[in-house]
Parts: C-alpha cells; sequence; structure tokens
C-alpha cells in the first residue's frame, strides 16, 4: 500500500491536527452493485434506446488506437452526428475505449478510470492486440485478453481499425444496447470478485485501494 | 507586468533536490496524465506546485512498452519489418527506413535508385503528416480548437495518398530491406499536387489564425525558453535546436537517401521559445511540400524498386554493428543495430528524439512554469510517448 | 576518421577499431579510460552531442557491451565507444555529471538490464515498468515467451507457425499416397 493510503495525523496550515484514512475518507469501500432493470419492460426499453443514442467516449488513448479517434471528430467522418463525443473526465463518460494493447502500468490506470465511470458503462476493445494480443503474442508486458481483466461489450478487429470501422463499431454498439444485450457493467459487479483476482495476478504490485471510485 | 511572490518557495537541500513537505498545505501534488485532454499522449507529468506555479515535475513514462527491442530479439531479420513501425505511432515511416537502411548497411545490399527515390517521397509525406498533427495540438493546447479540426482535415488528405500508394492509412510498412515494395500508381503526381495545394491554403489559414493571433502570441512568445548552450548537453535536436538558431538537420549535416539532390535550406529561428518552435515547424512544413514537388519532378520513372534478397527465411547476417540516423519531424531518429552471425538481430535500439526531450529537458523546463502553460510547453517539444518507452 | 583515432592512440590504450562507413567508427577501451575518453572527444574534439547509451548482452563471453555513441556536427562524423564489463557484477561508472540527458539512459540500463551506475540521480526509481519482480527483461537469459504464456491468460485458438516450415508445407505439400 502506498504512504499517502496509509492512515496518519495531518497537522493543516492553521495548525488544527485531525486524522485522515484514505481509505475510508476519499474511497467508497462498497464493490459496486449490480443495476436493476427498469420496473416495467417499456420503460427500460426507452432507457436503452436513450443510452444508445448518447455515447460518450473516454478521452484516454491508451495506445496507438488513438490516433484514429482524431479523424473521427473532424467533419469527414464526423462521429458526432450518431451522438457520439468525446470526455475528458471518467465522470462524464459512459464508454471507454481501449485503444490498443495495455500494457500492465496501464491496465491500473484503465482500471482506476473504469471504475470512476458512472453506470450504465460499456466498454469497445479495438485493435487485434486486445483480443488475443495480436503484433505483442510474446511480449512480456502487454497483457493478451482484456476480458480477463474489464468487460468487454464488442471487439474491433485490425491493426489499426480504420475509422470506418470505428464507426460501423459504434453502430454494433448501439443494437447492443438497445437489444438490452450490453450488460458489461453488471457483469463486473456480479463477478467482481473473479475480475479481482485476475487483475491482481497481473499486476504485482496493488497499491491502490480494491474499488476506486 | 505581475510580481511574482517566490518567498513561500521550496528551499534546496544539500543534495540538490528540493525541500518539499507536501503535509505544509503551501505545496500541492498533481499528475498531469495519463488520463488528461492536456497530455501529449499516454505518459504522465507528475508536478509539485505552489500556488499556481510548478516548482518541480517529474516525467513518468512506461505506459506503452511493448519490449520491442526484446521482440526484436525473438524475430528473424524480415520478420523484424512489419513491427518497427509500431515503435512511432504518428509518423512510422522513419522506423522502417531506418531499420531498413541498417539491415541493408550489414548485410551488404545495394538499394536501387528509384526505391531511394520513393523512400525519400514517403519520409517527406510522413514529416508533413506529423507536422500537421503538431499544428492541432499546438493551438489545441491553447484553447484553438478550430485548428486542430483544419489541420485533421488535411492530415486526412495526406492519409489517403499514404493509402493510394502504399494501401494504409497509418502503418504503411512500405519500405523494406532491400528496396521499397511497389511503385507510385497512376495519376499521383496530380492528386498529390492537389492535396499540396490544399495544405498550403490551410497553412496560410492557421497562419492568419494561430500566429497572428494575440493571444497566442502572449501566451506562447518567451514561454519554454532554451538556452542554445543547453542544446548538446541536454541532446536536443531537429526543430527544437533549429527553433535555437542552431541549423541541426541530419539532411543537411549527413544527407542520407536522396537529400544531396534536392534543393532546400534548413529552416532556423532565434528565439528559441515556444512561439519560435511553432513558426520553425510552420515553415519546416511547408519547404517539406516543396521537397514533395521536387521529388516528383525529378524522380526516375523506370527501375526496378527492390533489390535481389537471399532467401529471407535463411537470412543469416555476418557479425557487426551499425548506426543510422534521418532526420524526422522531432529531430534525429536513429536504429543502433548489432548483430551476431546468426538469423536474429543481436541487439537493436531506438534512439527516438523525444526521449531526450520528454524526460530530461522537460524536467527542467518546467520549473516556475504557469499549470495552464505546462501542457503547451509540453506540446512544444513535440514528444511521442510510444518511441521513448518502445 | 583515422586520424582521430591515431591522435586519441597516443593519449589512451584504444582497442579494437573498427570503421563502419566513411563517418562511423566504433573503437573498444577499457572502463578505466572512459571517462578521460569522453572528456577528451567532448571538450578538445567536438564530440558534444551524446546521441545514445545502451547496452549489448553477450552472454556467450559472460560481459556486457556498452555502447556511448557521440556525434561531432561540425565534422559530421560519429564515434561509438565500447566498453566491456563483467556480467555478473555490472556496475559502471555515471557519466550524468558529463551530459545531464546520460541519467535517463542509465535509468532504462539499470531496469532493463539491471546494470548499476551509482549516483546517478534516480536510479534507483522505476523508469518503464512497474512492479517488476523477474530478470530484468533485456537480458538474453530472460526469456518473454514463458514469461507471457505463465503470467497472461491467453484465448484458446492462437496458432503460432514456425515461417520456414510454415513456408515449406505451402509449397511443397506432402502428397498422400
Amino acid at each position: 500500500m502506498k504512504d499517502e493510503l496509509k492512515k496518519r495525523i495531518v497537522k493543516a496550515p492553521n495548525g488544527v491536527e485531525f486524522e485522515v484514512e484514505p481509505l475510508r475518507d476519499y474511497y467508497c469501500e462498497a464493490p459496486p452493485t449490480v443495476m436493476p432493470q427498469a420496473y416495467s419492460k417499456i420503460v427500460e426499453k426507452l432507457f436503452n434506446w436513450a443510452r444508445s443514442e448518447s455515447i460518450w467516449i473516454l478521452g484516454f488513448g491508451t495506445g496507438c488506437g488513438a490516433i484514429e479517434m482524431r479523424p473521427l471528430m473532424t467533419p469527414r467522418f464526423d462521429a458526432y452526428r450518431y451522438g457520439v463525443q468525446w470526455r475528458p473526465t471518467p465522470r462524464q463518460a459512459n464508454l471507454f475505449i481501449i485503444s490498443g494493447y495495455l500494457s500492465v502500468k496501464t491496465l491500473k490506470r484503465a482500471i482506476r478510470s473504469y471504475e470512476q465511470m458512472q453506470n450504465p458503462k460499456y466498454v469497445i476493445g479495438l485493435g487485434s492486440c486486445t483480443i488475443n494480443g495480436g503484433m505483442y503474442w510474446d511480449s512480456y508486458n502487454t497483457i493478451k485478453r482484456l476480458d480477463q481483466y474489464l468487460p468487454v461489450d464488442l471487439y474491433i478487429a485490425g491493426c489499426m481499425p480504420r475509422p470506418e470501422a470505428l464507426l460501423q463499431g459504434f453502430e454494433d454498439l448501439k443494437k447492443l444496447i438497445r437489444a438490452g444485450k450490453a450488460e458489461g457493467a453488471n457483469q463486473y459487479a456480479e463477478n467482481f470478485e473473479w475480475y479481482k483476482a485476475n487483475q491482481k495476478q497481473v499486476i504485482k504490485d496493488w497499491d491502490m485501494p480494491d474499488y476506486n471510485w | 507586468m505581475y510580481e511574482v511572490d517566490r518567498s513561500q518557495y521550496p528551499a534546496k537541500k544539500a543534495d540538490g533536490t528540493l525541500d518539499i513537505d507536501l503535509e505544509s498545505g503551501k505545496y500541492l501534488k498533481l499528475w498531469q496524465g495519463p488520463q488528461h485532454p492536456g497530455i501529449t499522449g499516454n505518459m504522465s507529468v507528475e508536478l509539485t506546485v505552489c500556488g499556481d506555479e510548478v516548482v518541480e515535475g517529474k516525467t513518468h513514462v512506461g505506459y506503452l512498452h511493448r519490449g520491442f527491442e526484446k521482440l526484436m530479439e525473438r524475430r528473424s531479420f524480415i520478420q523484424c519489418f512489419p513491427i518497427v513501425c509500431r515503435i512511432c505511432v504518428p509518423e512510422p515511416d522513419f522506423n522502417e527506413y531506418c531499420y531498413a537502411a541498417a539491415v541493408e548497411e550489414l548485410a551488404g545490399i545495394e538499394v536501387p535508385e528509384m526505391a531511394d527515390w520513393i523512400r525519400t517521397l514517403i519520409l517527406e509525406m510522413g514529416r508533413i503528416n506529423s507536422y500537421l498533427m503538431y499544428m492541432g495540438g499546438q493551438a489545441g493546447s491553447f484553447g484553438m480548437g478550430v485548428i486542430s479540426q483544419w489541420t485533421t482535415y488535411v492530415r486526412d488528405l495526406m492519409l489517403d495518398r499514404f493509402e493510394e500508394l502504399t494501401g494504409a492509412r497509418i502503418y504503411h510498412m512500405f519500405i523494406l530491406p532491400g528496396g521499397v515494395r511497389d511503385t507510385l500508381p497512376d495519376g499521383f503526381e496530380q492528386r498529390m499536387e492537389e492535396t499540396l495545394q490544399e495544405i498550403e491554403k490551410t497553412m496560410q489559414e492557421v497562419y492568419d489564425a494561430m500566429f497572428c493571433n494575440a493571444i497566442f502570441k502572449k501566451r506562447t512568445i518567451g514561454l519554454g525558453y532554451i538556452d542554445p548552450s543547453l542544446l548538446d548537453t541536454y541532446g536536443v535536436t531537429g526543430p527544437t535546436a533549429r527553433a535555437a538558431g542552431v541549423a541541426k538537420d541530419v539532411r543537411k549535416d549527413q544527407p542520407y537517401l536522396v537529400y544531396p539532390e534536392l534543393e532546400f535550406e534548413a529552416v532556423t529561428g532565434v528565439d528559441s521559445d515556444v512561439f519560435t518552435r511553432a513558426d520553425v515547424r510552420r515553415r519546416d512544413l511547408l519547404v517539406s511540400v516543396d521537397l514533395i514537388r521536387q521529388i516528383l519532378a525529378k524522380m526516375p520513372r523506370k527501375g526496378p524498386v527492390m533489390a535481389e534478397l537471399p532467401n529471407v527465411l535463411h537470412w543469416k547476417i555476418p557479425r557487426g554493428e551499425t548506426y543510422i540516423r534521418g532526420e524526422c519531424s522531432r529531430g534525429e531518429y536513429g536504429y543502433y543495430l548489432v548483430t551476431d552471425g546468426s538469423g536474429y538481430p543481436r541487439r537493436v535500439n531506438v534512439r527516438g528524439p523525444s526521449y531526450t526531450h520528454a524526460v530530461a529537458l522537460l524536467e527542467r523546463l518546467i520549473v516556475n512554469v504557469n499549470i495552464s502553460d505546462v501542457a503547451g510547453l509540453m506540446v512544444s517539444l513535440h514528444t511521442y510517448p510510444p518511441e521513448i518507452e518502445r | 576518421m583515422h586520424e582521430l583515432t591515431t591522435r586519441l592512440n597516443k593519449l589512451f590504450p584504444l582497442g579494437e577499431l573498427t570503421e563502419q562507413r566513411a563517418d562511423l567508427a566504433f573503437v573498444s577501451v577499457a572502463r578505466e579510460s572512459l571517462r578521460p575518453l569522453l572528456q577528451q572527444l567532448r571538450d578538445q574534439e567536438g564530440f558534444t552531442h551524446l546521441v545514445l547509451l545502451t547496452a549489448v548482452d553477450w552472454i556467450e563471453e559472460n560481459q556486457f557491451q556498452l555502447t556511448y555513441l557521440l556525434s561531432n556536427r561540425s565534422e559530421a562524423c560519429d564515434i561509438g565507444i565500447r566498453v566491456m564489463i563483467d556480467r555478473d557484477e555490472a556496475n559502471m561508472e555515471s557519466i550524468h555529471d558529463l551530459w545531464p540527458t546520460a541519467a535517463t539512459y542509465q535509468r532504462e540500463l539499470k531496469e532493463m538490464f539491471g546494470i548499476d551506475f551509482p549516483g546517478s540521480p534516480r536510479i534507483d526509481e522505476e523508469f518503464i515498468l512497474e512492479g517488476w519482480v523477474d530478470l530484468p527483461p533485456y537480458r538474453r537469459d530472460f526469456d518473454t515467451l514463458k514469461f507471457s504464456e505463465d503470467t497472461y491468460a491467453q484465448r484458446p485458438g492462437r496458432e503460432t507457425l514456425d515461417p520456414a516450415q510454415h513456408m515449406k508445407d505451402q509449397l511443397y505439400p506432402v502428397v498422400e499416397e
């Protein structure tokens, strides 16, 4: 555990001393819970339609796929017309695009970013390297299967996938959401122990709380 | 001008580090990145701030480490060729060229003249792409989002030319040991000319909207000054060095490929601040546009593009070592290749210009910079994280 | 290039010299004379730019080769200095006071090869890897394939073919009698 996460006494600039326990004070200890369906089917359908039409992407370029995001924001491909836009912080986003290989160091940050996102949330694995390692199948520092560590709703294959492939991917994700099949976040909550065990197996120096949000 | 009160700033300890007591409440630790809009790619800077001024900055890299140098030791010489371009995403062709040239030198392969011309053409096209991306980032880091819309649009046109020539948008895998994969398609020159005209038009607009903008000038002039005496001690190359008035340009200093036959001057600036670096890159982009025109006018149209290679499945290269360098859009890009007589490279070391710029130099420049200028300063060094950690 | 090496040879005992190109030469020196040689090259001969500092693992000879590549811009030539150090006690004198940027290279070498440079700033901090517990990964005896198979979950169904064998099977298929 990192030093700044340990329980300690802090002296404020005005001289008052108080106790800080970061794990309890700054983080939520409760594990994620499964989000129940709406009370009626038709309302759930309406919700899903609304969710599918406002996909907000977290602007975290974890790998080289991030370079094809930029053309998508410009008039030529213009993903905004499908209700897709990029947000700078995880609190405002509901789609996390893992744009390529994840090194162990980035995986740690990706998990934190994912857990900070609000429900309902979705994950797209972009590129062959998220599917089975791709080019980096024998690399010592990249994970080979993204769905072991984060719940993936959709994969887009290719190295590197073209912007058109991404647009098609957004459309497919919308169909999944409307059909109520994009249940990655609930899956993560249900199998929380399994995901955490997988993550800790790879991240040897786990120095953060189990659930950061 | 406003007076900065530095009385609260941390004192230096005997070993040169700063005496920062975070619990005192005077200082704040801020992480810029890796998940942050104001960072160049996937890296992070750990800032310690006092008020809104940075007193210490530490670069953290390694988020994109895939271990290329290790992976290449396990792959035969021809198997290395498709993976090297993945080392640097926005300008992958330099990896292909440097790797191919290093292998050719050690294996003693003579490259056909036509291949050299096409290689130069590809490298210049890649340079334009990279500069256009930089322009958008530099403007965006000072709040001018629309400039990056324009430059991304013309970059896309250039990617179309790439696609036409090589079949891919980002990773071209076109320059391989022995030559290049193909000749130019029919009518390429004319479509290229249209693209170049569009780029020139856009760059004029960028000049009007960005370089003549009072706010941009006010924020960038004088920011991030690099003393010319620091260039060698910090290993600074490329436009960052040229903006300090030193005409460091590998294309001129140690000409490679067909650069001796082309007419151009190394672009230099005087003031060595963020504004000058942006201006040097803008002018260098126009030089590249001119170079592409010259290449298309002068290049031969006939002849082979590929040398005879031995059977690549059993290709062994005698023991030796070499270093190949080229001038990419960020500075000197080099490959150090060691072979040991087997069918696999013994060691490949990639020398990316961002390696020195983004770590040692940035940590020095970032001190006493306002937090809001950190992003702009970082972009002005034109760093691409994947080539730092490979 | 030749004049330079003759001149240097008078001052320091130089080892094997390889003239790779007209503008690039590699020279071996003993580890004691590295620092005076670098200072001489930097201050007197105009090799002011440290291009790279890297290591090569010659595991058969139980040695690491450190390569210091210096560049002289006005003469447009480069010289690479090879220093052989023992693989078991891998440590070397730091040159971060000559070139501050060398500290970055030395941090990487410490992490990736396990070569220690005592006194170099932040040498013990993690640079690229995080929470690494195995051998330094760029050493030849570290097997990246085995490590990745042991550590990471693999997706079943992936096939790895030996290129030579695969081409042979493709081009000369075995005809069944």
